[in-house]
């Protein structure tokens, strides 16, 4: 039906465009002379049908699956959803789903094979529905589109403001995803904070998510103090930088200052092969290789190392990171212009001192933004951490231990079935939440010095 | 100008050329010195980059191959009753013709039979059924079939299973190694090319767990990331780039693109929960809701690489097509962009092969789960490639660790066949204005 | 060691600070300066004009082997300074730079105070024993670099907020301050204003009493105003060189009079 709807459509789409086309034609063949090419009174006409149907539909196709939902769970017989929680119905609303398909496992209860037949006859009505909207809406379309075709319709214009329009829309799309992401944080972290004190979730040093399946459970309450959390991740982003920095910085200053030329064309695509590598690449290396490595290595000085330190999971994030600092590093030594560099050699400086103590200085701004996007890069990196980090947030700053980070509990707690109404599932968002500020002014205030660092020298 | 006349006059231009000839080797030795750790810099990357990949190759090339095994196999019409297909006793008609081959079995002993059965692949009785009730004909005949052996016999014929560790420590015990030992003499068993890992959808046994699913998945998540990130990101980059008036509102918008092109995957993974799924109810695990997350990560980068590739276009050129009374639109869609085409292109591929590599946002949206069967329609539960590996990784059977680096070296290879054809475009289509 | 002595005795005769023989530069595929021979006297000014793309910043940045900064840059014949090949393996560019100063077209102090921007060449070279030493180094250079009565209050404010035409003069104290023997500069003037280019003309003729000066520029009349000595170069070609007076005078090459009577340029 959805298809038939698309199919319908692109017909509408096509057939518009050629019926004003054609009309425009026959006027231009009377000889007189159109405002508009005969190809944009097509091309209006087209634009007209397509953009607000294709709107129309998306929306329907997107609120659609809800609608159906809650028309079919309200049409049920009193008294059998009493006691269900949000879980127990969203279960119920599947069941009667997979009925409707026709995948009948056991013996479903009647009520619901005849709440699968309202959903089928609900669903049909829908797309019916949806298709006769197109339909009549497109012929509509049409009709107003082909009585403009005038010799002085401007077409032309009327084309350039629809796209325009689209382009606008295009444009505030990203407004969106960023107001779509601040929206639903903010209203699921309420609803989290509504559940547990914000007190407790700032300043707890206690992270044990469990929650109680039975509300008789001994040890029911979890804890959700985020600073252990907050406390490993810094570990990790830690030693992160403790490897990337100054791996990074040399390797930018050699091929900036020192790599013949050839030299130079080889090395830079060889980083930017690392990094290309996925992060759940890294992430199983770390697992596969460097951890059982650091293991190893501190057995035989005698040292006792936890299989999923932050040592091996900071450590893969540090290469990681390698690329990225050294290239932020060697694009701020290359802005700084070559009089700088003609009057340090002019003065006899060697190459070596030129660089220690007037291009690095000099470049110092725009390395420090890079060095910041790079700790809010190793904040929110979540698939290495997630596969060799560990579970437990622990109040500790030994990278020889296992520390969590925010990504890790995450994903851990959102992986899985989820139901929006416990403070487990909510927490994520909360730590989301937190994840989203930190790295944002991070963000915000690398980025104003990076850029400031530029106009400097431009 | 009056200072001149007081000024003193130089030193010694001797002495001090003396003074600069003692520190020279000094300072030179540092200048050398700061070379070398750059140098001792870039040769930390490059050997964990090499680490990295040989790691990845050592243990993901046996994965390639799969050890099969052939077996005369009789369908005995007394296991496999003709009315009764689909429920036959296939596995003890294979044990049967396993224990043919191994004269020195006792068949009558259930443990030895079972032991027997699990030299092959749990999956061998449900191809040699999916023969039969394909052409019944066969029953009361002898066919021959070519099947994976399991993930234990796999390891110890890749020679992975150290033979002298003691039995207990060891997941094949002697008797085994010796039926296997016969089995290999007797020319039973091969070593194929592993096509299996192509063609196949997960599965719980490592032996015949392949990534079609993942493939299918990855193919659908990126052509939907692609179908909208592109239009998208193209009209965003020509509206701000041409047309936005530069005021407070596209600064707005500009410093938020940047922004979101740095926020971290994991907080797309959290807007796709709460608002495809939990809002719009959107099906778990689909590559739809995939791709639309992808896309809006993607977005950025292509409005970015976008923007640069229009600016790169020269003014002259736009002045030309105005000059001889285009609309402004005319010329960016007939001169502009196209003359951008190549760098556009280029950036979107690889933001694609970012968004190939992504597995954060589609863990948390469910592209995880263990799926036997490939989706589809992007509405189907998918997993892709990343996440499959995640999957793997995650799996404590042996086998699975050099699968999981075999999906990697696939996944590898995908990226580098997107960058190359980035590196080619970009080469071929590079314009010095 | 016969031929050295004699060489010297030459140069003595000359009383040349440098001289250059049969110098070829090539960029890459481009002969930028083809078989230039030159001496160039101590304690003058000499400049060097000619239309842009002549070669003789190319020339200039020879002397003090800046050309060696740059990759595809072959420079051939020999040059000396006080009899000394300049291009010989044992002579240390680094030593070299100290001795023969350069200021260039742009004024470029580094993002530093403007004390540390003249106290940077004696610090990188150790020429300063002390922090009073050093103090004396720089406060001798900003004078003798015409500059001290403007900064004196000021000297740990950056380098970078003076003007374009105290930033050149700073520059110039600043190649002083390492006691060269010899200064380059390299249109020193191009980007000031008429009353800072009239102030620095007036700090180069001063110079002179103790440097050899070899100032390119593109302006004739400064030629004439602060040369003692020029050197016309045309493609790449040294045409006339000679008594600033003569050259502007009564030119010998046909080229020169077409250049300074302003027929190609």
């Amino acid at each position: 039906m959805t298809t038939l709807a698309f199919l319908l459509l692109i017909v509408a789409t096509i057939f518009g465009y050629f019926l004003n086309r054609i009309a425009a034609r026959s006027i231009w063949n009377r000889g007189e002379r159109l405002h508009s090419l005969t190809s944009y009174h097509g091309l209006f006409s087209a634009l007209m049908v397509l953009v607000p149907v294709l709107t129309i539909m998306l929306f329907w196709l997107a609120l659609e699956g809800r609608i159906l939902d809650s028309l079919t769970m309200s049409g049920l017989p009193d008294g059998v959803l009493d006691g269900q929680g949000t879980g127990g119905l969203q279960l119920i609303l599947a069941e009667i789903k997979s009925v409707s398909r026709g995948q009948i496992f056991g013996t479903p209860e009647d009520w619901k094979i005849a709440a699968a037949d309202r959903y089928i006859a609900l669903t049909r009505t829908s797309n019916m529905l949806m298709l006769i909207v197109v339909a009549v809406l497109s012929v509509a379309i049409i009709a107003f589109a082909r009585s403009r075709v005038r010799v002085d319709f401007r077409a032309r214009q009327g084309v350039e403001r629809i796209v325009s329009g689209l382009m606008i829309f295009c444009s505030v799309v990203a407004i969106f995803t960023t107001l779509g992401i601040i929206f639903s944080l903010t209203f699921e972290t309420y609803r989290f904070f509504e559940k547990v004190p914000v007190w407790d979730f700032l300043f707890g040093v206690n992270w044990e998510p469990q929650i109680p399946i039975r509300a008789d459970q001994i040890a029911a309450e979890g804890a959700f103090g985020w600073l252990p959390v907050i406390l490993g991740t810094i570990v990790i982003t830690v030693v992160a930088l403790v490897v990337a920095v100054p791996v990074g910085l040399f390797s930018a200053i050699y091929l900036n200052e020192f790599a013949p030329p050839k030299v130079r064309l080889v090395i830079k695509p060889v980083l930017e092969l690392l990094a290309g590598v996925p992060t759940v690449v890294y992430g199983f290396f770390a697992i596969l290789v460097v951890a059982p490595a650091i293991r190893s290595f501190g057995q035989s000085i005698g040292l006792d190392v936890a299989p999923n330190t932050a040592l091996a999971a900071g450590g893969v994030m540090g290469i990681m990171l390698i690329p990225f600092i050294s290239s932020f590093a060697d694009d701020a030594l290359s802005a700084v212009p070559q009089a700088l560099r003609d009057g340090a050699l002019g003065l006899g400086a060697t190459r070596g001192e030129m660089m220690t103590t007037v291009l690095f200085p000099a470049a110092l701004p725009g390395i420090v933004g890079g060095v910041l996007l790079a700790v809010s890069r190793a904040i929110g990196e979540t698939m290495i951490v997630v596969m060799a980090a560990g579970l437990i947030a622990r109040m500790t700053i030994n990278p020889l231990e296992s520390v969590t980070t925010v990504t890790v509990q995450i994903v851990t707690l959102l992986i899985g079935d989820t139901a929006f109404d416990n403070p487990k599932t909510l927490a994520a968002f909360a730590l989301g939440m937190m994840l989203f500020l930190v790295t944002l002014i991070i963000n915000i205030f690398a980025l104003r010095i990076v850029r400031k660092y530029r106009e400097a020298y431009d | 100008m009056t200072d001149i006349t007081n000024a003193p006059g130089p030193r010694s231009p001797h002495r001090t050329t003396e003074l600069i000839a003692g520190t020279l080797k000094r300072r030179h030795a540092k200048e050398a010195r700061l070379k070398w750790i750059g140098l001792g810099a870039i040769g930390i990357a490059f050997t964990m980059l090499f680490i990295l990949i040989a790691s990845l190759v050592s243990s993901g090339w046996q994965a390639f191959a799969q050890t099969h095994i052939s077996v005369a196999v009789y369908i005995d019409p007394q296991e496999v009753p003709a009315e009764n297909l689909p429920r036959g006793g296939f596995d003890d008609v294979l044990a049967a013709a396993m224990a043919q081959m191994l004269p020195d079995a006792d068949t009558d002993d259930r443990a030895t039979m079972r032991s027997l059965n699990g030299i092959l692949s749990n999956g061998a009785q449900f191809s040699l059924r999916d023969q039969v009730v394909a052409n019944p004909d066969l029953i009361g005949q002898t066919v021959t079939i070519k099947v994976p052996v399991s993930d234990p016999f796999d390891q110890l014929n890749k020679g992975l299973i150290d033979r002298d560790t003691i039995e207990q420590n060891r997941r094949v015990t002697d008797r085994e190694i010796a039926w296997f030992d016969t089995l290999k003499d007797q020319g039973a068993i091969s070593k194929p090319f592993n096509w299996a890992l192509f063609t196949n959808a997960d599965s719980r046994f490592p032996e015949l767990a392949g990534l079609k699913g993942a493939l299918v998945g990855s193919f659908w998540v990126l052509s939907i990331c692609f179908i909208i990130s592109f239009p998208l990101g193209i009209g965003s980059a020509i509206y701000l780039e041409e047309f936005a008036p530069k005021n407070k509102l596209s600064d707005f918008i500009e410093v938020n693109i940047n922004n979101l092109a740095a926020v971290p995957s994991v907080v797309f993974g959290l807007l796709a929960l709460a608002v495809f799924i939990g809002w719009f109810g959107m099906p778990r695990s689909a590559p739809i809701v995939g791709g639309l997350t992808l896309a809006l990560m993607t977005m950025p980068t292509i409005i970015i690489a976008t923007r640069a590739a229009l600016k790169a276009v020269p003014p002259s050129i736009r002045e030309a097509a105005l000059g001889v009374g285009a609309s402004k639109q005319q010329v960016v869609f007939h001169h502009v962009l196209p003359l951008a085409m190549p760098g556009i292109l280029t950036g979107t591929i690889i933001g694609l092969a970012q968004a190939l590599g992504e597995t954060a946002p589609l863990l948390l949206i469910g592209m995880n789960a263990f799926i036997t069967s490939a989706a589809s329609s992007p509405f189907d539960s998918a997993t892709a490639l990343p996440t499959q590996i995640f999957i793997w990784a995650d799996s404590p059977e042996r086998g699975f660790v050099s699968r999981t680096s075999a999906a990697i070296l696939v996944l590898l290879g995908f990226l580098m066949l997107m960058n190359a054809v980035a590196i080619y475009l970009r080469q071929k289509f590079q314009r010095k204005w | 060691m016969n031929d050295m002595r004699k060489v010297e005795r030459d140069l003595k005769v000359n009383d040349a600070k440098i001289t250059a023989r049969n110098v070829d530069v090539r960029y890459g595929e481009t002969h930028a300066i083809k078989d230039v021979s030159i001496d160039i006297p101590d304690r003058t000014v000499t400049s060097f004009i000619g239309p842009s793309g002549c070669g003789k910043s190319t020339f200039l940045r020879c002397l003090n082997r800046m050309n060696d900064t740059i990759d595809i840059c072959r420079v051939t014949g020999k040059i000396t300074i006080d009899g000394k090949d300049i291009n010989e393996r044992s002579v240390d560019p680094v030593q070299l730079r100290a001795q023969v100063g350069m200021v260039f077209q742009k004024p470029n102090p580094f993002p530093k105070s403007i004390y540390d921007n003249i106290a940077y060449g004696p610090r990188i070279h150790g020429l300063a024993r002390s922090k009073t030493d050093m103090d004396e180094i720089v406060e001798r250079a900003l004078r003798r670099g015409a500059i001290w009565n403007e900064v004196k209050d000021r000297l740990h404010a950056p380098g970078t907020g003076l003007s374009g035409g105290q930033q050149q003069r700073l520059c110039i104290a600043r190649a002083i301050a390492t006691e060269p023997e010899v200064l380059l500069m390299d249109e020193p003037c191009s980007a000031l204003d008429p009353i800072a280019t009239a102030q620095v003309e007036e700090l180069i003729d001063e110079l002179r009493q103790d440097y050899s000066v070899v100032i390119v520029t593109h302006s004739m009349q400064q030629a004439a105003r602060v040369s003692q000595k020029t050197a016309f170069f045309h493609l790449g070609d040294l045409v006339e060189f000679g008594e600033t007076e003569k050259i502007f005078t009564n030119p010998s090459d046909p080229r020169t009079e077409s250049y300074i009577t302003g027929r190609i340029g």
